[in-house]
C-alpha cells in the first residue's frame, strides 16, 4: 500500500507541473494584459511589463515561477489588490472556501446516504417517492438556480437564515450556501445509494446471511451498506469536483469572500498570478481528493486492497 | 415412518408481480423421516427452490405462503409450525441453528467484503454464547472438517481468493456451524466443475452421517439424486407429481413426466443418436391451471387430463403419483420402450 501511495503521489506532482505549464501557455494566448488601461500611455505600460518580468519568454517565466513556488511564493497580485502577495490573499480566502466545501460535502454525503438508505428500506413506499422527487430536482436544477431561489425565499421572504455571508458568524451565515452547494451531491448520492442497496438487498449473499440467522441492523450495516459504499465512493469523486466548480457561482450569489469569487474576478482582470495560483489550488485539491478516495476504496474493498499490495 | 423431522402439508405460495399473482407452489405435500435424505427434482421454474425458501423463511418480500403447514420437529422437542413464525423469530430460533441452507452458486453466496473467517464466526456468534476466541477455534475446526488445507491461514482470506469448490466448502462450513438438524442443499454442485462435484457431495454426505443431519437436496441432476437420496419427489409446475423411495421412482416410475426426465438422462448402456428432450415448456403459473398442468406436453395424456387435475394415486405404501394413468379404468400404459429397456438393465446391474 505504501508503495502504491508513493507511486500515485509522484504521478500527482508530475500532473500538477503539467497543469501549470498548460496554464502559462493558455494565458499567453489570452488577449490583453493585467495593465490594459487606456489612460496609461503605451511606454509606461511597457515599462511596467518589464518591471514585472512579463516581457520575458514564456518558458523562462515558467521556470522562474516553479522555482518560486517551491519556496512557497505564488507571486503578487497585479491588478485586483495591488502588490499584495498572493499567499496573503489566500491566507484569508482559502479557509472560507475550504470550510464551505467541507460543510457541503459532509451534508451532501450524510443526507444523500440517509435518503438513499431510507428509500431502499421502504422500497415502493412514500419515502421512496420522496427520495426520487428530491433526486430528480437536485440533479436537474443548476446550483445557481437553486441558490437564487433559496436566497430569495429562505433568506429574503421568510428570513430563516442570513441572505449574505458575514465573517462574524461564519457557520450560521453559510447555512444557505451550504445547502445550495450540497443539493446536487445529496441527489446523486441518494440515487446511487438506493439503486445499489436495492440490488444488494436481493443478492445471494444477503439471503445466505439471513439463512445463517443474521437480521436487522447487523445484516443491513455489516453486509449491505459496506458493499454499497464501493460504487458510491466512485461517484463521490466527480461530485466533489462539481461542488468545487459550483462554488464559483454560489460564492458570488451569497457574496462569500472565498477563492471561487476571487478566481472569477481574477479572470476578468487578467490577473495572471492569481489565476495560476487558484487553478493550481483547485487542481491540487482535485488530485488530493482522488488519491484519498482511492485509498478509501482499498480500505472498504478487499479485492482492490489485495491487488494493490501485490503491485 | 412415524418419526418425521419435516412435514409439509398443502403448501401454497404465490408471488405478487406486475403481470398478476404467480402461483409458484400449488399445494405441496412432503414428508422427511429423521436422518434421511430427500431429493426434490424438476426443471427450472417447477417451484423446487421456492419450496426450499418457504421452509427457510426467506421468501422474497413479494412472496407469501397462502395456505398449508410446515411442521418441523427438532429432536426431543415439540413440533414447530414454521409458517406461523415471524421473520425475526425465524432468524433467531430456526435459521442457521435448526435448519441451514447451502446455496447454488458459491461465487455469489459469500459476502465479497468480509473475510471467510469473519463470515463463519458471525454465524456462530449469532446462535451460541461463546467468546470470540472460542468461535474462532470452532471456525478453524469447521474449515478442517470440510477439508480445507491450512485452515488458520485461510480464515483471513476473502471469497475472491478462493476457487469455486473451496467457496462451496466454506458455505457448507457456515451452514453446519451450529449443528443444524436439517440441511437444505439447493443445487449445491450445479455451478461447480464436474471433478469437484463428487468431492462436495462426499463432504456433505460424510458430515450428514457423522452429525446425523436430515437433508433435502434440490436438484435437476438425476445423477446427484441417484447418489445421495433415500426419497425422491418430482415437481412439476408447483406440484409434486410423483414421490417415493429413490428405488421406486428410479426403477418403477409411473408419471409420464418422470418417464420424460429419466429418458432425458444420458446413459452409457444404450447407443443413442440424439438425447431425448421433453417437448414444449412448462405452463405459465399466473392464474389457475385447469386440468393436469403437464397434459399439453404429455404424449400419453387422456381426455380427462384437460378438465380435471389428477389426484395422487398410491402405488405402494411409500410410492404415489399424480396421473390419471393410475386410475383403475385408465388404459394400461407403461413407460416408453427405450426407457423400459434401460430401466431393466439398471435394475439387473444394481440388483
Amino acid at each position: 500500500m505504501a508503495k502504491y501511495i508513493a507511486k500515485r503521489s509522484a504521478l500527482a506532482v508530475a500532473t500538477l507541473i503539467a497543469i501549470i505549464l498548460l496554464l502559462f501557455l493558455l494565458l499567453e494566448l489570452m488577449p490583453g494584459s493585467p495593465f490594459n488601461i487606456d489612460k496609461v500611455p503605451f511606454d509606461t505600460r511597457a515599462m511596467i511589463m518589464e518591471h514585472y518580468g512579463l516581457d520575458r519568454p514564456v518558458m523562462e517565466r515558467f521556470a522562474k515561477y516553479l522555482a518560486n513556488m517551491l519556496k512557497g511564493d505564488f507571486g503578487i497580485s497585479y491588478s485586483l489588490s495591488k502588490k499584495t502577495p498572493i499567499t496573503a490573499l489566500l491566507a484569508i480566502r482559502l479557509p472560507v472556501s475550504i470550510r464551505l466545501g467541507v460543510q457541503a460535502v459532509l451534508l451532501g454525503t450524510i443526507f444523500g446516504l440517509a435518503l438513499g438508505m431510507a428509500a431502499a428500506i421502504w422500497h415502493g413506499k412514500a419515502m421512496d417517492t420522496i427520495a426520487t422527487v428530491v433526486s430528480v430536482l437536485g440533479v436537474s436544477l443548476p446550483s445557481y438556480v437553486f441558490a437564487l431561489t433559496l436566497s430569495y425565499f429562505a433568506g429574503f421572504r421568510f428570513q430563516l437564515a442570513p441572505m449574505l455571508y458575514q465573517a462574524s458568524s461564519p457557520i450560521y451565515s453559510s447555512v444557505l450556501p451550504t445547502i445550495s452547494l450540497s443539493m446536487f451531491t445529496i441527489a446523486t448520492v441518494a440515487r446511487f445509494t438506493r439503486t445499489e442497496l436495492l440490488e444488494i438487498l436481493g443478492s445471494d449473499y444477503m439471503l445466505f446471511a439471513e439463512s445463517k440467522g443474521i437480521s436487522g441492523a447487523a445484516l443491513f450495516f455489516r453486509h449491505a451498506l459496506r458493499n454499497a459504499l464501493i460504487p458510491i465512493i466512485t461517484v463521490l469523486a466527480p461530485l466533489i469536483v462539481a461542488l468545487m466548480t459550483g462554488s464559483l457561482v454560489v460564492e458570488r450569489i451569497f457574496s462569500i469572500p472565498g477563492i471561487g469569487s476571487l478566481l472569477v474576478s481574477a479572470i476578468q482582470a487578467n490577473d495572471y498570478n492569481v489565476i495560476i495560483a487558484l487553478s493550481f489550488i483547485y487542481s491540487a485539491m482535485y488530485i488530493f481528493i482522488m488519491l484519498v478516495l482511492d485509498i478509501l476504496y482499498g480500505i472498504i474493498d478487499p479485492r482492490i486492497r489485495i491487488t494493490k499490495e501485490g503491485e | 415412518m412415524s418419526d418425521l423431522i419435516l412435514e409439509v402439508k398443502g403448501l401454497k405460495v404465490s408471488f405478487a408481480t406486475k403481470a398478476g399473482s404467480v402461483n409458484a407452489i400449488r399445494g405441496v405435500d412432503l414428508e422427511l423421516p429423521r436422518g434421511k435424505t430427500l431429493a426434490i427434482v424438476g426443471e427450472s421454474g417447477s417451484g423446487k427452490s421456492v419450496t426450499a425458501k418457504a421452509i427457510m423463511g426467506i421468501l422474497s418480500s413479494n412472496g407469501a405462503i397462502d395456505s398449508g403447514e410446515i411442521l418441523f420437529t427438532p429432536k426431543g422437542e415439540g413440533t414447530l409450525s414454521l409458517e406461523k413464525l415471524s421473520k425475526k423469530q425465524f432468524r433467531k430460533t430456526v435459521n442457521g441453528t435448526l435448519i441451514s441452507m447451502v446455496f447454488q452458486d458459491p461465487m455469489t453466496s459469500l459476502d465479497p467484503t468480509m473475510s471467510i473467517g469473519k463470515q463463519i464466526i458471525e454465524g456462530i456468534l449469532a446462535h451460541q454464547k461463546v467468546s470470540r476466541a472460542e468461535a474462532n477455534r470452532q471456525a478453524v475446526e469447521l474449515l478442517r472438517l470440510v477439508e480445507i488445507a491450512e485452515p488458520e491461514k485461510r480464515m483471513k482470506n476473502y471469497p475472491h481468493q478462493l476457487s469455486g469448490g473451496m467457496r462451496q466448502r466454506v458455505v457448507i462450513a457456515i451452514a453446519i456451524s451450529n449443528s443444524p438438524q436439517l440441511l437444505i442443499c439447493d443445487e449445491p454442485t450445479t455451478a461447480l466443475d464436474v471433478t469437484i462435484q463428487a468431492k462436495i457431495l462426499d463432504i456433505i454426505r460424510s458430515i450428514q452421517e457423522s452429525m446425523g443431519i436430515s437433508t433435502i437436496y434440490i436438484t435437476h441432476d438425476l445423477g446427484v439424486v441417484a447418489n445421495v437420496a433415500d426419497f425422491v419427489a418430482v415437481m412439476y409446475a408447483g406440484k409434486i407429481v410423483e414421490k417415493g423411495t429413490a428405488d421406486e421412482v428410479f426403477y418403477d416410475p409411473r408419471h409420464p413426466y418422470t418417464w420424460g426426465l429419466l429418458s432425458a438422462m444420458p446413459s452409457i448402456d444404450v447407443k443413442e443418436e440424439e438425447l431425448y428432450t421433453i417437448p414444449g415448456s412448462p405452463p405459465s403459473l399466473i392464474g389457475e391451471v385447469i386440468g393436469d398442468a403437464f397434459a399439453p406436453r404429455n404424449a400419453y395424456s387422456l381426455n380427462i387430463d384437460s378438465r380435471i387435475e389428477p389426484p395422487m394415486f398410491k402405488v405402494s405404501q411409500t410410492h404415489s403419483a399424480a396421473t390419471w394413468l393410475l386410475h383403475e379404468s385408465a388404459p394400461k400404459i407403461g413407460p416408453p420402450k427405450a426407457l423400459a429397456e434401460r430401466l431393466e438393465i439398471m435394475r439387473r446391474r444394481n440388483g
